[in-house]
């Protein structure tokens, strides 16, 4: 714990033990929640992009239900393990997918004493974690006996490697700019400025990178359902299946967060708009960042596997290894 | 193999304005009401010639079995008997047709409208009524009661357009 004061939860009991339970499960009822109202906003988003309506008929008013009814659903679905499946790691996968965004949404803070634990590595600690997952999907596709998955598995892997260093890069600039790791700190130290006006191009690398991490549309080769059914999840079903999907709804909400917090000044309002509350602040700028990250996906069409490698390596990691040295200079020469 | 980088490059590439412009589009869309018709709950608009439905007025006909003859599917099954009946002014019985069954078997028609078109008494007309969907193919077989019913859905003629020659009542 640093010196930016305690989470809320800390100050609700004198028990620490206590006080863990309570945050591991607002950590874990965030994570439930959040991303069905990413998925419900996707859902509706791209239906209204395709002049469509959407679900309309779940819950009555313009299917408001209709991921829990999906949830239902795949509640319900028989849980099929192929034979040949190496089952072990088969069923731990889902798993090892999920497990690193829930641990990620510990540090995000949402106020100034709204977050569950104030780690002194923060952004650290969220690049390592969501780096994690990407065994996941290997465990997956090399699990399920099945060359779609492995082929799928691999260009998870090649892609989540290739654009895990541009993240880590822009994330580095901003951490320079601020002078700490901690997620409440980067957002403090943007009380004069947010650093998407000092640092664009690291903002715009954070986003692509992100989108690439999250291998959403144009960079959903590795679950490409028109080349390889739907790549590492293919042969995942039921729960198993739904458990990849809160990943991805997760993950887009767990990376519009840190975004946030990295470049739009997190839970910090706008000058002159002090009066709304700070988590209405956070959920905004998630909320609009999760939009563009629909919006693309409503737009573009998917990248080459060739084209996806060479934009990370050729375009992202230069341009972010640039951004890192001309912070550096401005740095050290203001 | 083609490689990579030497393909004939399209106007503007390079710039990235195609891709705001793809942006725009979507978002406009997105701000556009939808063209979805919520079909249970609202009725579709369709327009008033629309073929949904073969419907039979049975006062105009007059059991010529042009119909049945002309479907290609031999969709329609026509029973009629003759009646005599002595004039109150005497002399010769007139004989007349009356008909008993009139069925079109949905199941086996294919909307061709051969018999709309070639019926010579105007007893036949298209209906836009389409909602007679059912359990059993063999309820697609409707009486001539139902065809009946039908009748009162077909829509007057649209206007003609300007300029159009009228047909008038009688062909020409």
């Amino acid at each position: 714990m640093t010196g930016h004061g305690a989470s809320f939860l800390d100050t609700l009991t004198p028990d620490p033990w206590l006080a863990l339970v309570l945050k591991a499960a607002v950590v874990l009822g965030f994570f439930l929640v959040a991303p069905l109202g990413v998925g419900y906003a996707e859902h509706k988003v791209l239906a209204h992009m395709q002049a469509r309506l959407g679900p309309m008929e779940a819950g009555r008013f313009h299917g408001w239900a209709q991921l829990i009814a999906d949830g239902v659903k795949f509640v319900q679905k028989e849980d099929v393990v192929p034979r040949a499946a190496d089952r072990w790691v088969f069923s731990l996968a889902p798993a090892v997918v999920l497990v690193p965004y829930i641990a990620t949404v510990v540090v995000i803070p949402f106020g100034h004493t709204l977050f569950a634990e104030d780690l002194d590595l923060g952004i650290f600690f969220v690049m390592a974690m969501s780096s994690v997952s990407v065994i996941g999907v290997l465990m997956a596709g090399w699990a399920s006996a099945n060359k779609f998955s492995l082929i799928g598995a691999l260009r998870a892997a090649a892609q989540l490697i290739a654009y895990e260093l541009p993240l880590v890069l822009a994330a580095a600039a901003v951490v320079m700019e601020a002078g700490t790791l901690s997620l409440i700190g980067i957002t403090e130290a943007q009380e004069g400025h947010w650093f998407v006006l000092t640092q664009p191009v690291g903002f715009f690398i954070f986003l692509v990178a992100s989108l690439a991490e999250l291998t959403r549309p144009p960079f959903d080769m590795p679950i490409a359902d028109s080349e390889i059914i739907f790549g590492a999840y293919t042969e995942y079903t039921g729960l198993k299946f739904a458990f990849f999907l809160l990943a991805e709804y997760g993950g887009i909400v767990v990376l519009s967060a840190i975004a946030s917090v990295l470049y739009l000044g997190g839970f910090r309002p706008l000058p002159g708009l002090g009066a709304i509350p700070e988590p209405l602040w956070m959920a905004a700028k998630v909320g609009a960042l999760a939009f563009f990250i629909i919006w693309l996906r409503a737009t573009y069409p998917r990248l080459r596997e060739d084209q996806l490698q060479r934009f990370s390596w050729l375009a992202l990691i230069p341009l972010a290894l640039l951004q890192i040295v001309v912070v550096g200079v401005v740095k050290v020469a203001v | 193999m083609a490689s990579v980088g030497t393909q004939p490059r399209s106007e503007g590439n390079g710039t990235g304005l195609g891709l705001l412009k793809g942006l725009g589009v979507t978002l406009k869309t997105m701000l556009r009401p939808a063209v979805t018709q919520q079909y249970p709950h609202v009725k579709p608009k369709l327009p008033p010639r629309t073929r949904g439905v073969i419907a039979l007025k049975q006062e105009n006909c007059t059991v010529c079995y042009k119909c049945a003859r002309e479907c290609p599917d031999w969709c329609i099954y026509i029973d009629a008997h003759k009646e005599t009946h002595e004039p109150a002014s005497g002399g010769r019985a007139r004989s007349v047709k009356v008909l008993d069954r009139f069925a079109i078997d949905y199941a086996l028609c294919m909307y061709c409208g051969i018999c709309v078109e070639v019926c010579p008494f105007d007893a036949l007309f298209w209906s836009p009524e389409f909602e007679y969907a059912v359990h059993d193919i063999q309820e697609l077989t409707h009486e001539k009661e139902k065809l009946e019913e039908w009748t009162y859905t077909v829509l007057p003629p649209p206007e003609l357009e300007e300029g159009a020659e009228p047909t008038g009542g009688e062909e020409g």
